[in-house]
């Protein structure tokens, strides 16, 4: 039996999750997709390397006892992937939808967010909750049509643009 | 009587398969969730007297305890257990009458049903699992079921806030995932009776990397701060009745499992000076949040991502009086936020938006509506004699006790943050039931069924005021169960090594 795990297998572990958390970070929806799913491959991967030295299958009767692989990680990885499973199909009929919607499928701003950059940009004090609440107002609206990379790549200027100069 | 232990969640999945069936027959449907609730709820509270006289264990399948997977009701569990079927029985009764006023337009669905009741027998399956996999299972049904939940309808709104949501809560479960692993290689088991008894001795660096990576992953859920961006963008978004739930119990769980794991795992409390400075952080940015905002979901939002500090700093004190505080400020918290969200529904039924700005006048338009929203409150703000009020006082007191500068500087935190929820809300008050009554006012009657469940809640929370002796009692003596931890690991091992069950080959084996 090994003493060490593979290091070929945490290689290939370390690559999933570098390039899972790099495609999380994108705006767009669909490849954070791929993303959830490269990590959550590395995380299923992580835990049967981690969970103990390889064997034979753990069928009585097909190996001996003590060459037997631990059954339960497998266990755990099996219902980890179902679980996964439903949620990326999840993500999925998201990205559609928000696609369907505005025709894209990019992950918006935090309204939060957006409200704090625009009195940033204004430079002004608000000083009135009415004036606020005219500020919030078009917020949903601008959340929804802003998009970064599609602005970036059509070379248009929407009202986001002018914010960030 | 363990049989009783399982049902709060096999009753709620059963009935979401029924519901499933009977997707086209919204009256089935209605009857199928009310009956299932209801039952939950009895069950939930037979548990919570039953496991007064020590935890309840079944172990799952008639596998004894380390092979198989046990479900605990112990006193935290059982009372948790209680206050969630509660909530979550007077939010259905108030979204059926939401949908039968409104034609099934805004919030109830047909997928509505199925997967609410999932929701709840997710959130059971967290209170009840005994097996660190398990509780991982328990949450993603509850968030599976939440996803659905919040993105009701699919609209541009929802689809956007859902979106944050989701990738949040996924990347939660991808952490709390590589916490398992780390966690079964490190000691071999699952188990948290098992556990309890292997962590300590395992190396204090690689304990102290597992309890980091638990906590983060829970943190998440609970919105801790820095963790808590996701929450007050998601939230308001959703039907009145889903932020409702949503906002009682999803964070809760959180709070829930880091309690648990705090106290049995990792009792030795060497992160207690992180999450004091959490706690402290999250108050404070929390309430500072909701002052900035002009949209009452929006800002009750934020005062509930602060509150969650209140429970961190009880769980970081870890003293007796600490986690007994927090444990009833929980269960004061679900019911008041829960009926506070559950107002707002009908303020913006009655007022005709959720802004401050636009909404004025309600106290004398609607004045029933103005004592609802003022008693939870005023509960919230900690105005004795609320119960908000006995539940700070607890936590102030504990943390006086502890004497340390970080509880020091946590109680006065909690005092500025509880002056600050007061401004807020009397905020509130002053824009939304004070004011010129607006001449665009729409001309509905609230419906009885959806006034009804909230006056209930509102009385579930004056109930705890009422009864706060007893609920602190019962909340000291799970408090102490948890400090001694020996109640829980012998209800589990109830034959030494091992539960109830099936495993006899094992009972020679030694462990890996």
């Amino acid at each position: 039996m090994l003493d060490s795990p593979n290091l070929v297998l945490l290689v290939v572990i370390a690559t999933l999750f570098a390039g899972g958390v790099y495609l999380l970070l994108e705006r767009s929806l669909s490849r954070v997709l791929i993303g959830i799913i490269l990590i959550s491959n590395g995380a299923n991967l992580f835990m049967l390397v981690v969970s103990g030295p390889p064997g034979g299958a753990p069928i009585v009767g097909l190996t001996p006892e003590d060459q037997m692989s631990d059954p339960l990680p497998q266990a755990m990885v099996l219902t980890a992937i179902v679980i996964t499973l439903g949620m990326a199909a999840f993500v999925l009929a998201m990205a559609y939808r928000s696609w369907q919607l505005n025709r894209h499928d990019e992950v918006q701003d935090d309204l939060e967010d957006r409200r704090l950059a625009r009195i940033a940009a204004s430079n002004q004090v608000v000083d009135s909750d009415l004036e606020q609440e005219t500020r919030l107002a078009t917020l949903d609206q601008e959340a929804a049509e802003a998009r970064d990379e599609m602005a970036e790549l059509t070379g248009s200027t929407t009202e986001d643009g002018k914010d960030r100069q | 009587m363990s049989w009783l232990v399982p049902l709060p969640v096999i009753l709620p999945l059963t009935g979401a398969g029924l519901a499933l069936v009977f997707i086209r027959h919204p009256r089935i449907q209605r009857t199928i969730s009310v009956v299932v609730l209801t039952l939950v709820l009895t069950v939930a509270v037979s548990l919570l007297w039953l496991a007064d006289q020590g935890p309840l264990v079944v172990d799952v399948g008639g596998w004894a305890a380390p092979v198989g997977i046990s479900l605990v009701a112990d006193r935290l569990s059982a009372l948790m257990l209680s206050v969630s079927a509660a909530v979550t029985l007077c939010v259905l009764i108030y979204s059926l009458a939401q949908g039968l006023a409104d034609g099934d337009e805004e919030a109830p669905v047909a997928i509505y049903h199925p997967s609410y009741l999932v929701l709840v027998a997710g959130v059971a399956n967290t209170f009840l699992s005994g097996d660190l996999f398990n509780l991982y299972v328990g949450f993603e049904i509850l968030l599976l079921a939440s996803f659905v939940l919040l993105t009701l309808g699919g609209t541009v709104a929802r689809i956007r806030s859902g979106t944050i949501y989701v990738v949040v809560a996924v990347v939660s479960s991808m952490i709390f995932l590589v916490a398992i692993a780390l966690v079964y290689s490190a000691a071999g088991t699952l188990n948290l009776a098992q556990l309890a008894e292997r962590l300590p001795e395992i190396d204090g660096g690689t304990r102290l990397i597992l309890q980091l990576l638990l906590l983060i992953a829970f943190a998440i859920k609970a919105a801790v701060f820095p963790m808590s961006a996701w929450l007050p963008d998601s939230y308001p978004t959703a039907p009145a009745p889903v932020t409702a739930v949503f906002a009682g119990l999803l964070t809760k769980v959180g709070i829930y499992a880091i309690m648990r794991t705090q106290t049995l795992l990792f009792a030795e409390g060497r992160v207690d000076g992180l999450l004091m400075g959490a706690a402290l952080a999250t108050m404070l940015i929390g309430i500072l949040g909701a002052v900035a905002q002009t949209d009452i979901k929006r800002l009750l939002s934020f005062t509930l991502v602060s509150h969650i500090g209140y429970m961190v700093f009880g769980v970081a004190l870890s003293s007796r009086t600490g986690l007994a505080a927090a444990i009833f400020y929980v269960v004061h918290h679900i019911t008041v936020q829960t009926s506070l969200f559950l107002v707002v529904g009908l303020m913006e039924r009655r007022g005709g938006s959720t802004s401050l700005t636009r909404l004025g006048g309600l106290a004398k338009v609607a004045p029933l509506l103005g004592v609802l929203f003022f008693i939870p409150a005023m509960s919230l703000s900690g105005i004795p004699p609320f119960s908000g009020f006995l539940g700070k006082v607890g936590l102030l007191q504990a943390g006086i006790a502890d004497g340390s500068g970080p509880a020091l500087a946590l109680v006065v935190g909690g005092v500025v943050t509880s002056l600050l929820t007061l401004y807020v809300i009397v905020k509130a008050w002053n824009q939304a039931f004070w004011q010129e009554v607006p001449e665009d006012l729409p001309q509905t009657r609230l419906p009885g069924g959806m006034v009804g469940p909230t006056a209930a809640l509102v009385a579930v929370g004056l109930a705890l005021t009422l009864f706060a002796g007893p609920l602190f009692g019962y909340a000291e003596r799970a408090a102490d169960d948890m400090r001694a931890q020996t109640p829980y690991i012998d209800a589990v091992f109830s034959r030494g090594e091992r539960g109830e069950g099936e495993s006899p080959e094992a009972l020679t084996e030694t462990p890996p």
